[in-house]
């Protein structure tokens, strides 16, 4: 009906799973990088806040494809032969480090500072206070944003074609090239993209929504 | 008997502001303490330094046996015998009140679960919220919101209690229900440092008032000395005036 044999289909549709996939890793790996970094941004001595800082400064100005092309062609350059997956799943990370650290980071420093002052004058410790009382806070804060974000993550994995790792784009090239119908093949990805991002960015508005409702 | 809280020379400076000059006072074990004074004279300062919110420039402090000024103060362990509640109550908001109190006892003093509840609702009780243990602090009033506040810090059992102005954010009537719930532990024989600026319940519940004027202990001594100011500052503070004999008299500062 549109062109495509059901192998295409479905090759379209394994691609996509890699989409998904590559989010998924970008998001934990950042996730986790993200989080220490946050951390790093409000406790740390002062040092440390500074690096921090200038890690984050720098990976926000530099494009995701030069991330990525360092992870693929430059850690080989170092003698560090990586797959295309794991590159882009590095590349990646990097960048969504930055970018919820920097989000996190202004959700720690928006539950007021009387609560950690609060909780230190009954006898919690550092530890103690930070995931019986701020991060609970924290968390309710950052949700919104950080799954806005998630979209952007989705979105941006599709950079991931220019290093050969077969996700969505790539695959999709691959089948325009051997059926020249690039109006069909095209709207089909758009179409997956939208489907897995509309959700996504619905979930964070209705997030702020009720965030909101309860700070009125 | 020993004070549990000695204060000796305390100088304090935020940046180029000087805010305590020289502060010393005593509280006895089971006394009630006010200190009032105008706002900026470093009441609140003082008290925050009584539990280490804040560090001190100059002079020495000590408080139920802790050394406030040594670098090898144990605050955690100095935070247990002193519990302090804020103007701004500062309840955890993603716990209810009963949570809330339980929280330290849970984790600082590993207490098990079933002494948590028991304990949380003899303290609750003790602020008279026994029926408001579930709900959360946005579903309280002020008052109420206050006393639970209260109750958090009873629940640590601290043998001093320090009260930072507690009652400036609530109308009158809620301050009431607050005050009442200070001067049952005061008849309990908790020793308390009440930070104020309702002079009638310092003149009811305070054994001694210090005025605190321009970061220096200008004025102190018992309750009676409200009715009868020896300094000109004192008495415009507390918006009466002196015998015109004595108006004139220049006091020398302490």
């Amino acid at each position: 009906m549109i062109g495509l044999t059901p192998e295409q289909l479905l090759f379209l549709l394994r691609g996509f799973g890699w989409t998904i996939v590559l989010s998924l890793l970008a998001f934990a790996g950042g996730g986790v990088l993200g989080f220490v970094l946050a951390l790093t941004r409000v406790y740390a001595a002062r040092p440390l806040r500074v690096l921090a800082m200038l890690y984050i400064r720098l990976i926000q100005g530099t494009p995701l494809l030069i991330l990525l092309f360092l992870t693929y062609f430059g850690l080989p350059a170092l003698g560090l032969v990586v797959e295309p997956m794991l590159a882009a799943a590095i590349g990646l990370s990097t960048y969504v480090s930055a970018y919820l650290g920097e989000i996190w980071r202004g959700s720690l420093e928006a539950v007021p500072r009387t609560q950690e002052e609060a909780a230190a004058c009954l006898g919690l410790k550092w530890r103690q206070r930070l995931i019986h009382v701020i991060l609970p806070q924290a968390l309710k804060i950052a949700t919104p944003p950080t799954v806005g974000f998630m979209v952007q993550i989705v979105k941006n994995t599709s950079l991931a074609s220019t290093v050969g790792f077969v996700e969505l784009v790539r695959a999709g090239q691959m089948i325009n090239n051997a059926t020249f119908r690039p109006f069909i093949v095209f709207v089909l990805i758009a179409a997956l993209y939208f489907a897995l991002c509309y959700p996504l960015s619905a979930w964070s508005q209705r997030l702020e929504r009720r965030f909101d409702v309860a700070h009125r | 008997m020993s004070p549990i809280v000695e204060v000796t020379g305390v100088c304090k400076r935020f940046g180029a502001v000087s805010v305590l000059e020289g502060v010393s006072f005593q509280v006895r074990p089971g006394s009630v303490v006010a200190i009032i004074g105008r706002s900026g004279s470093g009441k609140s300062t003082a008290l925050r330094c009584i539990n280490r919110l804040e560090t001190i420039d100059a002079g020495q402090i000590r408080v139920c046996g802790h050394d406030v000024t040594s670098p090898k103060l144990d605050v955690n362990r100095l935070h247990r015998d002193v519990g302090i509640v804020f103007q701004s109550y500062n309840l955890f908001p993603h716990l209810t009140a009963e949570e809330n109190v339980m929280l330290a006892p849970r984790l600082v003093l590993k207490m098990p679960r079933s002494e948590q509840r028991e304990l949380a609702a003899h303290v609750l009780a003790q602020v008279d919220l026994a029926d408001k243990a579930q709900a959360y602090p946005s579903q309280l009033s002020g008052g109420q919101q206050q006393r639970v506040a209260i109750a958090r810090s009873l629940a640590m059992k601290p043998s001093l209690m320090l009260f930072d102005e507690i009652t400036s954010a609530l109308d009158p009537e809620l301050t009431g229900e607050v005050l009442k719930v200070i001067e049952g532990l005061a008849s309990n024989g908790m020793s308390m440092i009440l930070v104020t600026h309702e002079m009638a319940f310092a003149r009811k519940v305070a054994d001694h008032v210090i005025f605190m004027h321009r970061g220096k202990v200008w004025e102190e001594g018992l309750a009676e000395m409200l009715d009868a100011p020896r300094t000109q500052e004192l008495a415009q503070f507390l918006g009466t005036e002196l015998r015109p004999a004595k108006a004139d008299v220049v006091v020398p500062q302490p």
